[in-house]
C-alpha cells in the first residue's frame, strides 16, 4: 500500500459541519472518503491509502486542485483508494465535502 | 486411524456405532455413562441427505436420551457441490442441522466435536463448529479452501499467497493455524479416552473461541471488537446539529459508490 | 439488472449502499452506529495483500428503532470484498448478537450481502462465521428474534447462507440470491454442464427470491425497494421459531418432505410444476404481486 499525506491551504467554509461523514466504497475503481473536522483553521488535511503505487504526483495535483477550488479549511479527509481515476477521486471529495458541510442539494 | 480404531481409542469400555453411507450414528460408553455418537465419515461431502440424517439423529437423542452427551465426529471434504442440492436449499438443511446441535446444547446435552480427518468449510461449520467444544486429532486437516483455488478466486498470485501464508495462521491451511486462531481448543493424541472423559466432565460454557484466539495470538482483534460492539461503543454524540455518518440531505443518485 | 422485472423501483434496496439500506429500513434518525468508520477499526490482514481497507471493515452495526421498537441491526457492504466476512467484520456481527442477549431488543436485523467467508482472511473468516452462527442461535435460544434481509447484489452465500437459515425468518427480494455454493463456484468445481453460471435465468430460478419463497427457504418475498424491506422487517418482528423439540421436529418433517417430493428434480421449473403452479415458465417475468397471486396455494413451508 502507498500512503500520501499532505496539508494544504484552503478557504474557510461558511458552515462548520457536524459529525464524520463517509462516502464511496472500497471497490475496484472506486474509493472511500471519510471527512471530519481536523487540521488548522486555514488548512485542510488529506491522508490517502492506495493500492496503486507510483501516482503520488497525480494525487498531489488532484488534492491541490480540490483544496484550491473548494473552501475546505478545517476539514480532514481520509481516503481508502482501490484504483479510482482522478475524476472519480474528485467526485468523491466533492460529495464528501458537500455532505459534511450540509451543502447537499 | 480407521473408524473402528478411533472408536476403540475413544471408548475402551465399548461402543455400538453404525455407519450408513457417510453418516455415523450410535453410542459409546464412557465412565459417566452412554455418549451419543454422530458424525460424517470418510472425508465425504455433505449433501442434503447427510445433513438431514445427522439432524434426525440429534433430534432422536434429545427426544429419547435426556442429558446424554454427544460426540460429533467430523471428517468431511466440505459441502456437496451440485445444482440439485442448491435447488433444494442445502444451506437450509445445514442451518437446520446447526439448530439441532443448539437444541441439544440448550436441552442439557454437552456437545463435543472432534475433527478426525478433514474439516473443510460448510461441512465443518454446521456440525463441528457449533458444538460446545471443538478438538482435533493429531494429523487432522483443516482448511477453508486449497491455496490454488483461493489464488484463482481472489486474483492474488499463488506464489504470493504461499509466501504470505508461511507463518500466518490466518492464511495457512492446517491444524496448527486453527489452533492458534482459537477455533480448535486442543489436539488429541492417543490415548484418546482421557481427552474425551475430560471434555465430557467440563461444564458447557459460552463461546470462548475469540478469547482463546487472543490468548494464543492468532486473532488479536476479534475479542476486543466484539466486546466493544456488545457494550455499545462508538455511539455518536447527540450534539445539536450533528448529523450521523452517511445520512445526507436531499438524495443524490450514485452518491454511495454506485 | 432485474431478471425479468420491468421498471426499477424508486428506491432500490439492491442499488443502495449498506449504510443507506440500514438507514432506509430503520426509523429515520433512530440509528446509532457502533464502531463506525471514524473509529477506523480496520482489518490488520489486508495490507500484506495490497488490498485497501474499509474504515468500517465492510459492515455497519448499531442500534435503532423499527416502528418505535428497539432493534439491533447490521448491514453488510457487498461491494467491499464481496461482503466477505473477515476477523473484524465477523467480530462486529458477533458483538451485536452478544449485545442482544443483554439488551433484549425486539429483534436483531441482519441485512446480508455476502459471498461468505472473506477468502483474503481465510481461516479467521471461517472461525468468524461460525462465531456469528453460534451468536444467532444463542440469541434465538434467549428469545430474541433474529431476522435476515436478503436483497443485495452479492446475495447471501457460503457459511453466511447457513447463518441466514439459522435466523428466525428471511425476507428476500427476487433480485436477492440465497444459497450455499454460488453459481460460479459450482461451475468452477463441477463444470458448466452441472451449472452454467452465465445463464442468468437458471441462476435466478435456483437461488432467487421467488424460488426460495416457493420452496419454503424464505418467509417473505418483497419488491426490490427500501420501504418494502422496511415493511417486511416490521411484519416479521413478532416471528419466532423457538429452538425446541416440537418446532425442530416439525421443520425436520418439512425438509424431509421437500427432499422426498423434489429430490429428483433437475430444475426449479420442474419443482414449481410439481407444486401445482400452472405456468412455471412465466413466473420469473411476473411482478411480486402478480407472482403471489399466480402461486397462491402452491407454497410449502412452516411459516
Amino acid at each position: 500500500m502507498e500512503r500520501i499525506e499532505i496539508e494544504l491551504p484552503s478557504g474557510r467554509p461558511a458552515a462548520s459541519g457536524g459529525g464524520p461523514v463517509v462516502v464511496g466504497v472500497v471497490a475496484s475503481g472506486n474509493l472511500e472518503v471519510l471527512v471530519e473536522r481536523g487540521g488548522a483553521p486555514d488548512r485542510c488535511r488529506f491522508e490517502v491509502s492506495t493500492s496503486v503505487h507510483g501516482f503520488g504526483q497525480v494525487w498531489r495535483a488532484v488534492l491541490e486542485d480540490f483544496a484550491a477550488r473548494r473552501a475546505v479549511a478545517g476539514l480532514a479527509f481520509s481516503v481508502n483508494d482501490a484504483g479510482a481515476t482522478p475524476a472519480v477521486v474528485t467526485l468523491r471529495l466533492e460529495q464528501a465535502a458537500e455532505e459534511f458541510l450540509g451543502e447537499a442539494g | 486411524m480407521t473408524i473402528p480404531e478411533l472408536l476403540d481409542g475413544l471408548f475402551p469400555a465399548g461402543h455400538a456405532v453404525a455407519r450408513e453411507g457417510d453418516v455415523l450414528a450410535g453410542t459409546g460408553r464412557a465412565s459417566a455413562g452412554e455418549v451419543a455418537v454422530v458424525g460424517i465419515a470418510g472425508g465425504a461431502e455433505v449433501g442434503v441427505e447427510a445433513a438431514l440424517a445427522l439432524a434426525g439423529e440429534l433430534l432422536r437423542v434429545v427426544r429419547e436420551a435426556p442429558g446424554r452427551p454427544v460426540l460429533a465426529l467430523v471428517d468431511t471434504a466440505g459441502q456437496r457441490m451440485s445444482l440439485r442440492d442448491e435447488l433444494l436449499g442445502l444451506n437450509g438443511y445445514l442451518g437446520h442441522l446447526a439448530a439441532t446441535v443448539e437444541l441439544a446444547r440448550q436441552s442439557g446435552h454437552k456437545v463435543v466435536a472432534l475433527v478426525t480427518g478433514q474439516a473443510v468449510s460448510a461441512g465443518a461449520l454446521a456440525l463441528g463448529f457449533v458444538a460446545d467444544e471443538v478438538h482435533a486429532l493429531e494429523g487432522a486437516r483443516l482448511a477453508v479452501m486449497a491455496l490454488p483455488a483461493m489464488a484463482r478466486v481472489t486474483k492474488i498470485p499463488l506464489e504470493r499467497l504461499e509466501r504470505l501464508s508461511a507463518g500466518s495462521p490466518v492464511l495457512a491451511p492446517g491444524l496448527e493455524s486453527f489452533v492458534r486462531l482459537g477455533a480448535i481448543a486442543s489436539i488429541w493424541r492417543p490415548p484418546l479416552a482421557p481427552h474425551l472423559e475430560a471434555a465430557l466432565a467440563r461444564p458447557a460454557a459460552p463461546d470462548a473461541r475469540a478469547a482463546l484466539g487472543a490468548e494464543r495470538g492468532g486473532r488479536t482483534l476479534a475479542l476486543e471488537v466484539s466486546r466493544r460492539v456488545a457494550s455499545g461503543a462508538g455511539a455518536l454524540p447527540a450534539a445539536p446539529g450533528a448529523r450521523r455518518v452517511g445520512e445526507s440531505g436531499p438524495r443524490r443518485g450514485g452518491g454511495d459508490g454506485r | 439488472m432485474s431478471p425479468g422485472g420491468p421498471l426499477v423501483p424508486r428506491r432500490s434496496y439492491r442499488e443502495a449502499s449498506a449504510r443507506r439500506r440500514i438507514l432506509g429500513v430503520l426509523d429515520p434518525g433512530s440509528f446509532e452506529e457502533r464502531l463506525g468508520p471514524a473509529e477506523r477499526v480496520t482489518s490488520p490482514h489486508l495490507a500484506a495483500l495490497d488490498q485497501p481497507v474499509a474504515f468500517d471493515d465492510g459492515v455497519v452495526v448499531g442500534a435503532g428503532t423499527l416502528e418505535g421498537r428497539p432493534v439491533l441491526a447490521a448491514s453488510q457492504e457487498g461491494a467491499f470484498l464481496g461482503g466477505g466476512v473477515g476477523e473484524v467484520h465477523g467480530a462486529k456481527l458477533a458483538g451485536l448478537l452478544a449485545a442482544a442477549l443483554r439488551d433484549r431488543p425486539a429483534a436483531v436485523l441482519l441485512l446480508l450481502d455476502t459471498g461468505g467467508v472473506r477468502l483474503q482472511e481465510a481461516n479467521a473468516g471461517l472461525v468468524a462465521v461460525s462465531e456469528v452462527m453460534r451468536g444467532v442461535l444463542a440469541a434465538r435460544a434467549a428469545g430474541v428474534p433474529v431476522l435476515a434481509l436478503v436483497g443485495g447484489g452479492w446475495g447471501c452465500f457460503g457459511g453466511m447462507g447457513i447463518v441466514a437459515r439459522c435466523c428466525d425468518a428471511i425476507a428476500m427480494s427476487e433480485e436477492g440470491r440465497l444459497g450455499l455454493s454460488g453459481p460460479d463456484v459450482i461451475e468452477e468445481t463441477r463444470g458448466v454442464e452441472e451449472l452454467d453460471a452465465s445463464d442468468r435465468g437458471l441462476v435466478w430460478r435456483t437461488y432467487g427470491g421467488k424460488h426460495r419463497w416457493l420452496i419454503g427457504e424464505a418467509d417473505l418475498l418483497v419488491e426490490d425497494d427500501l420501504d418494502a424491506f422496511r415493511a417486511a422487517a416490521t411484519a416479521l418482528l413478532g416471528t419466532r421459531r423457538p429452538i425446541d423439540l416440537a418446532a425442530l421436529s416439525s421443520e425436520h418433517a418439512l425438509l424431509a418432505a421437500r427432499l422426498a417430493e423434489h429430490g429428483g428434480a433437475a430444475d426449479a421449473a420442474a419443482i414449481w410444476g410439481g407444486l401445482g403452479v400452472a405456468a412455471p415458465a412465466a413466473l420469473p417475468l411476473l411482478e411480486v404481486d402478480e407472482f403471489l397471486r399466480a402461486v397462491a396455494g402452491a407454497r410449502r413451508g412452516t411459516r
